[in-house]
């Protein structure tokens, strides 16, 4: 018996335009040939975690410049470059693959905004350039924004003192902080937030490499002692960036909810083709009714997921007043039915399914990693009781 | 009609808008949470049906009935798209929720699907004016997900037929006017050969309807018992032995639910039986800063929101052909599953009051009948487990189950002991 699979999984994003599925047809391709499972493996103890050329020919493909309006160099191929960036997201969560997409998108997102923004009188030059550096692929970024003590805390200071804003705290877990050019730092200034662009090697940054579940993704511990900088580093204003910092956020969950999203579905592919493949007492796996009630679950999350990661995508990419309530939905249903989903593959595969050799640990990695980061299934929870418990008490 | 004369649906639905807020009352489901507890007279259940028929017919009226069905039934010519739109607006108004499902999807499907010209013209505009009320009679007593092997027998008579036998699970058999009718024809042949559908009237000698009581008291469910019910050939829907071409199709639009484009009714559906807000829950119980009552709240939210969005997903997706039409189990899978669970969190949320309860405690009172009731979601039109092999045989293609019936004749099948000695002719 040979599997049908490729003619029943429906892939779908959305609706995508013949422009859009160029995008993602060229990603996915690129990403056969250059993100295979070997390399995959290769990269698990570089300390890099990706090749440097691999991701300058990424840029060319588009994965760094949809967040950033044309007149800065950037350009989306439908308008809205969040949902094209959905896209990339889904590839690189088919593929497993290495790079720092969530980061470098979010800090190009955010220098570019408080470029163009209203309370932006001119992007300093400074900026401009790291925008460009970031869009051709020479240089990437870390984004130190999360710190331990529960999502959201924020500890960490940044204080003007004349012309120089000086920073002091730790952020963990950072990705890419170690291998990044640019760290974007969050930092909160009284009751307000403040952003702050630090090229890496600056004097009093420490950064202490991390170990993590995921074979090419690099996190670290970034402390930042007293760290001076001259004003023009501030990205936006002093104390003024809470909108931008939540707006971030929102943007790094959508492209790990767009990742998860296709990590699931490519390990839910590979189960399902070995359901068809593998016998036991005689027939497939699939042919008995306790495995496929099982895959109809697997499948009902699956599609749940990418019907939540899309309608989210589409909210915070329009800043509709629900975004805040429909990415925290998609992050909290995503990061606990992506490792369920996953989690039963491997059940189903057997002891095959837990070891190095096999690849459905890939994917794996990649969804338990994306569940943790900027909140985890309880935190969002939390958020959406929050929110719920405001409105009806209000209404 | 032509393309271009048709309204575009941003136009057709400012106009939908205005009609509906200046022509519905405000949404008030007291009653129909009422009934769906138990706590209605007869007499009272009647009045809102009553009610509804004439709120059917004032859409009707308006031009808002049956706006994606063809003009020659009495429909209104329209997309899909624009029933979805008008359904968007009416959000939060007065309309006929119990003349949904299953009146319009799947009785009004199935007839529009299989049905004759004649039987269309007449049946279509009757429903769509809300002069007669249909319910399906599919499920019997001996074998509810196995719906075909239906028991209830069809006999040919010259140009009649003669039924007999026994229906179940009937929502609202009680009040409704039609019946759409699944049984045998053929002992001789495979049970999923032999089978024909017919319609009737209900009130009529020889249909005996019960009402079931739920544990909970509701009495919304019926069994009818049918005694040499004569049934004019020209009532037979679909070609004679051909009933689970019907019979497929009819319970996909079961799964479709208020997906069909069908049904009017606001995308949050109706109230059904437990729905209960658990910020509600909490709040008149005191626990509301609890975290872990905080989790199950954003938990319920969660599930809630996904569906919303998961419907749409599929909705979308089998009306472009992208998914067969038997996603639609998708669908009807996460609604029981999370149907359950919302009503497991907010009887959890209850703590003791869940159990034992007094008037004055709000919305806590009464969950515990709710978590007693919790698998109807996971029961009521067709089982989450009939919509999982659906899925993983019909969308997954993965192989069917062994079955010892499917090329037996209907006649020798085991129907084991629980059938009882009647049924065994």
């Amino acid at each position: 018996m040979t599997s049908i699979f490729s003619t029943v999984v429906v892939t779908m994003l959305l609706e995508p335009t013949p422009d859009q599925e160029f995008l993602k047809e060229t990603t996915a391709k690129f990403l056969t040939s250059q993100a295979s499972v070997a390399e995959i493996r290769r990269l698990r103890d570089d300390p890099i975690g990706f090749d440097r050329d691999y991701w300058r020919r990424g840029a060319d493909l588009g994965w760094t410049s949809l967040l950033v309006p044309e007149a800065l160099g950037g350009g989306s191929v439908s308008g809205r470059g969040l949902i094209d960036l959905t896209l990339i997201a889904h590839e690189f969560g088919r593929h497993a693959a290495p790079g720092p997409l969530v980061p470098t998108n979010v800090v190009a997102a955010a220098l570019a905004a408080s470029a163009v923004g209203p309370s932006a009188p001119s992007v300093s030059t400074e900026h401009s350039d790291v925008i460009g550096a970031l869009l051709s692929g020479r240089a990437t970024a870390s984004w130190c924004m999360e710190e331990t003590g529960g999502f959201g805390r924020m500890t960490t200071e940044a204080r003007r003192d004349g012309q120089e804003v000086v920073l002091s705290g730790t952020k963990r877990p950072a990705e890419s902080a170690a291998q990044a050019d640019f760290l974007l730092v969050t930092a909160k200034t009284g009751e307000g937030a403040t952003q702050v662009l630090i090229p890496s090697g600056t004097p009093g940054v420490s950064v202490r490499p991390m170990q993590t579940v995921d074979l090419t993704r690099r996190f670290a511990v970034a402390t930042f002692d007293e760290v001076r900088l001259p004003i023009a580093a501030v990205v936006g204003e002093v104390g003024s960036a809470s909108e931008e910092v939540e707006h971030q956020l929102r943007v790094a969950q959508v492209i790990l909810n767009a990742e998860t999203v296709g990590a699931m579905e490519r390990a839910f592919e590979m189960t399902v083709e070995w359901a068809f493949d593998r016998y036991s007492f005689g027939r497939p796996l699939a042919s008995y009714q306790e495995l496929k009630h099982r895959f109809a679950d697997m499948k009902t999350w699956l599609e749940s997921s990418h019907a939540i990661a899309d309608a989210s995508a589409e909210a915070v990419a329009a800043k509709a007043p629900d975004a805040g309530l429909l990415i925290s939905v998609a992050k909290a249903f995503i990061g606990h039915y992506g490792g369920e989903l996953i989690q039963d593959c491997v059940q189903i595969h057997g002891g095959i399914g837990l070891t190095f050799e096999h690849d459905l640990h890939l994917f794996l990695r990649r969804a338990t990693l994306n569940s943790s980061l900027f909140g985890t299934p309880a935190d969002h929870r939390q958020r959406i009781s929050t929110i719920t418990i405001a409105e009806e008490c209000a209404g | 009609m032509t393309a271009a004369e048709v309204e575009g649906v941003e136009g057709y639905r400012v106009r939908a808008r205005s009609w509906i807020r200046s022509n519905l009352e405000p949404a008030d489901f007291t009653t129909l949470e009422a009934g769906l507890a138990g706590e209605l007279s007869e007499a009272e259940e009647l009045a809102a049906i009553d009610h509804e028929r004439r709120l059917q017919r004032k859409l009707f009226d308006a031009g808002y009935a049956g706006i994606s069905i063809d003009r020659d039934y009495g429909g209104q010519g329209l997309s899909p798209a624009h029933q979805r739109a008008f359904n968007e607006e009416l959000t939060g108004f007065d309309y006929p929720a119990r003349l949904q499902v299953p009146n319009f999807s799947p009785c009004a499907a199935v007839l529009l699907d299989f049905g004759t010209e004649d039987q269309k013209r007449t049946h279509i505009p009757a429903i769509l004016k809300g002069e007669k009320l249909w319910m399906q009679l599919l499920s019997e007593p001996s074998g509810g997900s196995d719906v075909a092997a239906a028991l209830t027998t069809a006999v040919r008579d010259g140009d009649e037929w003669i039924l007999n036998g026994s229906k179940i699970w009937t929502t609202g058999a009680w009040w409704s006017d039609w019946g759409l009718c699944l049984a045998r024809t053929n002992w001789d042949a495979p049970k999923h050969r032999g089978l024909t559908v017919f319609i009737f009237p209900l009130h009529r000698d020889g249909v005996d309807v019960h009402r079931i009581e739920m544990l909970n008291g509701s009495k919304e469910f019926c069994q009818e018992f049918l005694t040499d019910v004569r049934v004019p050939d020209s009532d037979r829907v679909g070609d004679v032995d051909q009933g689970w071409t019907v019979g497929t199709r009819w319970m996909f639009h079961e799964r479709m639910l208020y997906n069909s484009p069908l049904i009017t009714a606001p995308p949050t559906g109706r109230p059904t039986q437990g729905a209960v807000s658990p910020v509600g829950v909490a709040r008149d119980i005191g626990v509301l800063d609890d975290p872990r009552v905080r989790d199950l709240i954003g938990e319920a939210r969660m599930l809630e929101m996904v569906e919303g969005e998961l419907q749409e997903r599929i909705g979308t997706a089998v009306r472009s052909g992208r998914m067969s039409d038997q996603g639609a189990a998708i669908a009807r899978l996460y609604h029981g599953v999370s149907a359950a669970r919302a009503r497991s969190i907010n009887f959890e949320i209850a703590g003791a009051t869940g159990a034992a309860w007094v008037d004055d405690d709000g919305s806590a009172a009464g969950r515990g009948i709710d978590f007693l009731m919790r698998q109807s979601p996971c029961i009521a039109g067709g089982t989450t487990e009939m919509a999982r092999n659906v899925i993983s045989e019909r969308v997954l293609g993965m192989p069917r189950d062994r079955t010892t019936d499917r090329d037996l004749p209907f006649r020798e099948v085991p129907r084991g002991p629980a059938a009882g000695a009647d049924s065994r002719s």
